[in-house]
């Protein structure tokens, strides 16, 4: 419990700072929606003008257009899920590995208490900071659509749907973070790290929807949980979301057992 | 009864050695130094007793546990403290020593109060403002504020001056008479003079000497300075001389034997004077480390 809420403590200006910024830069997007729907005919016309790789690239398809709530909705939603991968990632990456990188391993784990626990306090102080922000992400994209959708009744089950991806996704990036940090000898930039993998693995899923391929699908969080297929057809696409699952219940026992095994470098 | 119990512990990474075959015993209640130059081994064999790197091959007992395998439980009976101290920097001294508190099933509030009063410590500062000394008395309260029963101290006087060092081998004293058992390890080999009763001699990352400090001192090694004119005739070179420094004004050596044998060949000479000490233990263990 010391070690949950000292994290915690560590982490106050972090959880703050994502709290504040990526539920604003949600509803930052989402005001520009009204804006657009006066002039929904030369979009249209604008749309049909782009092939359909292209509108995939940025996340849009002609089956649920950029300029109906849901579509724009779900196109500003992906675009947040940028800073939720590079925030979780960033904790995956820095939660067990700043100990070492900062040297103060040596005090950490000489005190009477398994690397087990320390393991699990550090997930848990994670999991609460990210679910904080899932939180708000919540609550601020309900708000406005609320605010924004005028006459239009949009479906609220599948926004729920959409939201409820959230604590996967993060989980998912956590994990992957965290278990690159227990498998290199040191992580020698958290921000960096963390940036390559947010971006990187948006890029493979733009090109995995223009290319239409599931490899690049597979690889990629982002492709398992694509706010677009859950807004037009009501539910996860499953053969994709389970990977991330997958990734991350097993990576708890392997972090685990790679961070047990773990030489704890000095000076 | 031993407190530390090595055998044969090897640790290499990779291709590199780290320590090989150490296998000694620290007794309950004695203070054991553990001497050797930068990069001997002596923190690779240290940091495997709390865990904190695993050993290739051979194993640590520490009060009669296998030190990996109990880590947890072995480790809340030692007090440890690292060659370089690092600390979360933007915590205040007093979070730092409570946090470390809270590791401990006790109440340690009247010894963190207690030991930062001898130690001369402010505990509402900033650890990032904190100099070099005052960070390895941060180190040291946190070391002693459970009041382990053994004590590891890695370097432990590095950075401190003479006055505070000479406080904090008091301090030292105190616990081991209180029943503390005390891993000493230290380069500088005066201060393992003055508190240690056995010293371990560690060189390229295996033992190569263990020896009971009084024993040591008690040796019959003398060291000799005589001056005079015309010295350097090579006289002094027999049987037991060591360390042979020859000029023609003065000639410095040890001696282990018989003295009369080094009488006889003074007896002849003419000397302007003459000087007979006990060695220190740096000089009589630098022929371990050339």
């Amino acid at each position: 419990m010391n070690i949950f809420k000292f994290e915690l403590g560590m982490m106050k200006k972090s959880i703050f700072l994502w709290t504040f910024f990526v539920p604003f830069g949600l509803v930052f997007y989402m005001l520009f929606f009204p804006m657009m729907q006066g002039d929904t005919e030369t979009f249209q016309s604008l749309m049909d003008s782009f092939p359909e790789e292209f509108l995939a690239f940025f996340g849009m398809s002609s089956e649920l257009p950029v300029f109906s709530l849901l579509g724009y909705f779900g196109l500003s939603f992906g675009m947040i899920q940028i800073p939720l991968a590079i925030q979780a990632s960033n904790y995956g990456f820095h939660i067990l590995s700043v100990e070492e990188r900062e040297l103060t391993a040596d005090f950490l784990l000489s005190k009477p208490i398994s690397r087990g626990k320390i393991l699990f306090s550090k997930y848990l102080a994670a999991l609460t900071s990210l679910t904080i922000v899932n939180i708000a992400v919540w609550i601020s994209s309900l708000l406005v659509l609320l605010v924004i959708k005028g006459d239009e009744s949009p479906n609220f089950t599948n926004v729920n749907l959409v939201l409820s991806t959230t604590v996967f996704f993060q989980l998912a990036f956590f994990s992957i973070g965290l278990l690159i940090s227990v498998s290199i000898k040191k992580v020698s930039s958290v921000l960096s790290f963390s940036m390559a993998l947010g971006f990187g693995m948006f890029l493979l899923s733009s090109f995995g929807s223009i290319l239409s391929s599931n490899i690049f699908k597979i690889l990629t969080p982002y492709s398992h949980f694509d706010p677009e297929y859950i807004l037009i057809n009501g539910h996860y696409d499953w053969r994709l979301a389970i990977i991330s699952i997958l990734i991350i219940i097993i990576s708890i026992p392997l972090s685990y057992f790679l961070y047990k095994n773990r030489n704890i470098a000095s000076l | 009864m031993n407190v530390i119990e090595f055998n044969k512990l090897t640790k290499y990474y990779g291709d590199v050695k780290g320590c090989k075959d150490v296998d000694f015993n620290v007794k309950e209640g004695e203070i054991f130094g553990f001497i050797g130059p930068n990069g001997a081994g002596k923190s690779t064999t240290i940091r495997t007793m709390l865990s904190l790197i695993y050993p290739t091959s051979g194993s640590v007992t520490i009060f009669g546990k296998d030190a990996i395998e109990f880590g947890a439980e072995v480790r809340a009976e030692i007090g440890y403290l690292p060659s370089e101290i690092f600390y979360y920097d933007k915590m205040k001294v007093i979070d730092l020593l409570n946090y470390s508190a809270s590791f401990y099933n006790k109440d340690c509030s009247a010894r963190i109060q207690e030991l930062s009063e001898i130690m001369e410590l402010d505990l509402n500062r900033k650890i990032e403002d904190l100099s070099y000394g005052n960070k390895k008395k941060v180190g040291i309260v946190q070391g002693l504020l459970h009041s382990p029963k053994l004590l590891i101290l890695d370097e432990p006087t590095s950075g401190l001056d003479p006055l505070m060092q000479q406080k904090f081998f008091n301090l030292i004293s105190e616990e081991n008479k209180k029943g503390a058992t005390v891993l000493f390890s230290s380069h500088i080999l005066s201060e393992v003079q003055q508190l240690c009763n056995r010293v371990a001699i560690i060189k390229e990352g295996e033992i190569v000497s263990i020896q009971d400090v009084k024993a040591l001192k008690n040796d019959t090694y003398k060291k000799f300075t005589v001056r005079g004119v015309k010295l350097n005739h090579g006289k002094f070179n027999i049987d037991g001389v060591t360390n042979l420094v020859e000029r023609d004004d003065k000639v410095s050596f040890f001696f282990k034997g018989n003295v009369n044998d080094i009488v006889k060949i003074i007896a002849g000479l003419e000397l302007s004077d003459i000087l007979v000490e006990e060695p220190t233990l740096e000089e009589i263990f630098m022929h371990y480390y050339e």
